[in-house]
């Protein structure tokens, strides 16, 4: 493959989950890409199908009974959509590893953190016990867990939630994963402790060489971390820029929406939050037109409330906004 | 000086956590010695962490924990002191507004008996009047009087914690503890509900305790602000002071950790990493409480344990850095960190 085809390509991904009325749609026509060496937001709050995106993109919506009715997703030349499990098996854990919101449901109670790490290893490279071990060790000492060979023989109840977090991090990097798809890692978190994790994820991707796909509600967050962004609403991909451009000048009134909503930003321009009113959609009631339109303060009733809106390129980034490169006029003349 | 509204001195909670079976019992210090005032009217935060202790100052000055010694008045009135049937009385004056919406409202109940369950207890007012106070109380918190015949499972939670802020102030309390109000909230939700609580304040005059792990909220919500860390207070006063000019390197590091919605700012940001996790409760560390995760520690740290000494601007510090090592005298933290940090 050469370098410049992206490690992850998602195009017109499509997720149904079943309801009392019917096939919703939870994802719908989603597409982005994560190149090599990148680090991608995927940034959305409840409900906006940030994570059923990624989950699908990797086989893991069939079994919790959703289905995916259109897209393809291309990891490292490969299609994953309609691929056998057996091929998924191979590549999850391997050269896609995770790690999610909450560590303890994650881990096994039951074995020590070594040897559940050493296990991946033995599964996706056949290493001997040994050279399992001694790799699991490795990544432990990896993530800057203290005495790694010492603690590789504790049992995931021994450590603190921010500790398990390192642990996880520690199993999804054995393998030495092309691609880490980490949902919402530091949620459950205090900020020190998410402080910590951050720098930790952000040495490991410029030291292995990795990319990474993260998610999260938090615009703090992706601040840090993040290369590109994808802002996800209803379901949709609303607008996805390089960070410091979506920072600087968002091109979607959501976007612009939830950092004035940001208690953060508030307090730095000396002013109350401004609310975005209402709440979020819900995809049993997707709004026509815009499905922003019934909270956004720049609706114009046609453009915004009659044909769906699609996903154009607008500077440096694409937008899926009717009044697109027009509404930030509204808010200079406020 | 006029009797502040809450007045909270040395305050310390325990959790019995039973016996070993050698008849030693095994006690959780979850709030060491905590005192502050909130004048009518105004907040106060209350910072910190998971384990710090700040919702356990909370659900024991509403008597839901039982405090282990200390003292609470609310106007004057002892709260600590009463027995446990007055202290329902005492919750007329005082109102709780949790987390978790979504279990903190009876699912059976409409939110007209939601609303009036308060007034059921401490009014003796005629049905009528009762569920004019009620449309009233909804329409304040910007809901539909009309929504009065709904269930709690047909709101969102944003709307959910309308409900249950409007049940904590029908009485019209001198105090409301606000325990995490909007952290289980979607972030655009979570303004609405900031503001709400702002102008609900400002109309009424009630003083509120607001519990969050949240600096931002803190600050945007309440002129003067307490740290807590491992069940003690380390820092406290003006908001504007502790957030531009922490003299605790707790405060400090809390500060630094949140991260700020510009990638510009977080490339240059004064970043201060703590080592280690929170140390157990049961077994705090000797001297100062803080001192395993300090950049700055000192051998006096694990000796003593630090007293609380005024900061210029306002406020108190315990570290010991204020008397010994830099001797900073009170002095903001900020200037000392920048030049360690850049020293290596």
């Amino acid at each position: 493959m050469s370098d410049n085809t992206p490690l992850l390509d998602i195009k017109g991904l499509t997720v149904q989950y079943p309801s009392p009325a019917g096939w919703l749609t939870v994802v719908d026509n989603v597409s982005f890409s994560v190149g090599r060496n990148d680090i991608v937001c995927v940034v959305g709050e409840s409900g906006s199908g940030k994570s059923v995106t990624t989950q699908a993109a990797v086989g893991l919506v069939q079994p919790k009974g959703g289905r995916v009715t259109a897209g393809s997703v291309m990891f490292d030349g490969q299609e994953l959509i309609g691929a056998s499990n057996r091929t998924l098996n191979r590549i999850r854990g391997d050269s896609i590893g995770f790690i999610f919101q909450e560590p303890m449901s994650s881990l096994n109670p039951a074995y020590t953190v070594g040897e559940q790490i050493a296990e991946v290893v033995r599964r996706h490279r056949g290493a001997s016990r040994a050279d399992a071990w001694k790799q699991a060790v490795a990544a432990l000492d990896r993530v800057h867990i203290a005495s790694a060979a010492t603690r590789a023989h504790a049992y995931p109840h021994q450590f603190s939630g921010g500790m398990r977090q390192r642990v996880m991090i520690a199993m999804a990097i054995a393998c030495g994963p092309k691609l880490l798809i980490a949902d919402e890692p530091t949620t459950a978190l205090d900020v020190t402790i998410q402080a910590r994790i951050l720098e930790v994820l952000k040495e490991l991707q410029r030291e292995l060489g990795m990319s990474v796909l993260f998610i999260t509600h938090d615009l703090g967050v992706v601040a840090e971390i993040a290369r590109s962004v994808v802002v996800m609403y209803g379901a949709q991909v609303v607008e996805s820029a390089p960070a410091d451009q979506l920072f600087a000048a968002p091109r979607h009134p959501y976007t612009a929406g939830l950092l004035e909503a940001m208690p953060q930003v508030a307090l730095e321009r000396g002013h109350d939050p401004i609310a975005i009113p209402g709440t979020v959609a819900q995809a049993h009631a997707w709004p026509k037109g815009c499905r922003f339109n019934p909270r956004c303060v720049h609706r114009q009733d046609g453009p915004c409330t009659g044909e769906p809106v699609p996903l154009v390129p607008d500077g440096g980034g694409l937008v899926r906004c009717a009044r697109a490169g027009e509404w930030q006029q509204g808010v200079a003349a406020r | 000086m006029t009797e502040p509204c809450l007045k909270v001195s040395d305050l310390h909670v325990m959790y019995d956590l039973g016996s070993n079976g050698f008849g030693k019992r095994k006690r959780l210090h979850a709030v060491n010695g905590a005192s502050f005032e909130i004048a009518a009217g105004e907040t106060l935060g209350l910072v910190g962490e998971s384990g710090s202790g700040k919702s356990t100052i909370g659900l024991s000055i509403m008597r839901l924990i039982e405090p282990w010694s200390g003292k609470v008045t609310l106007g004057g009135t002892d709260v600590t002191g009463v027995g446990r049937k007055d202290v329902r009385t005492l919750r007329r004056r005082m109102q709780m507004v949790f987390q978790d919406p979504y279990s903190s409202l009876n699912p059976s109940m409409t939110v007209e008996q939601l609303l009036e369950e308060p007034l059921i207890i401490h009014r003796d007012l005629p049905k009528a009047e009762r569920s004019a106070m009620v449309g009233q109380m909804l329409e304040s918190v910007g809901l539909h009087a009309g929504y009065a015949v709904r269930y709690p499972h047909e709101f969102s939670g944003g709307q959910r914690q309308r409900i249950a802020i409007a049940r904590a102030m029908i009485l019209h309390p001198e105090l409301v503890v606000l325990d995490e109000p909007v952290s289980a909230l979607d972030v655009s939700t979570q303004s609405q509900i900031l503001n709400l609580l702002k102008a609900i304040q400002a109309g009424s005059g009630t003083a509120f305790l607001l519990v969050a792990h949240d600096l931002a909220v803190v600050r945007l919500m309440s002129p003067n602000v307490a740290v807590m860390y491992l069940g003690e207070i380390v820092e406290a006063g003006p908001s504007g002071r502790v957030y531009d000019a922490p003299a605790h390197p707790y405060t400090a590091a809390l500060i630094s950790a949140v991260p700020f919605p510009d990638p510009e700012r977080q490339r240059t940001a004064t970043r201060i990493i703590l080592k280690g996790d929170l140390p157990s409760p049961l077994n705090p560390p000797s001297g100062c409480r803080f001192r395993t995760r300090c950049p700055f520690a000192m051998e006096i740290c694990a000796k003593e344990t630090p007293p609380a000494v005024p900061v210029e601007g306002g406020g108190t510090a315990a570290c010991h850095l204020h008397a010994h090592g830099p001797k900073l005298a009170g002095r903001s933290l900020m200037p000392f960190i920048k030049e360690r940090l850049a020293g290596g």
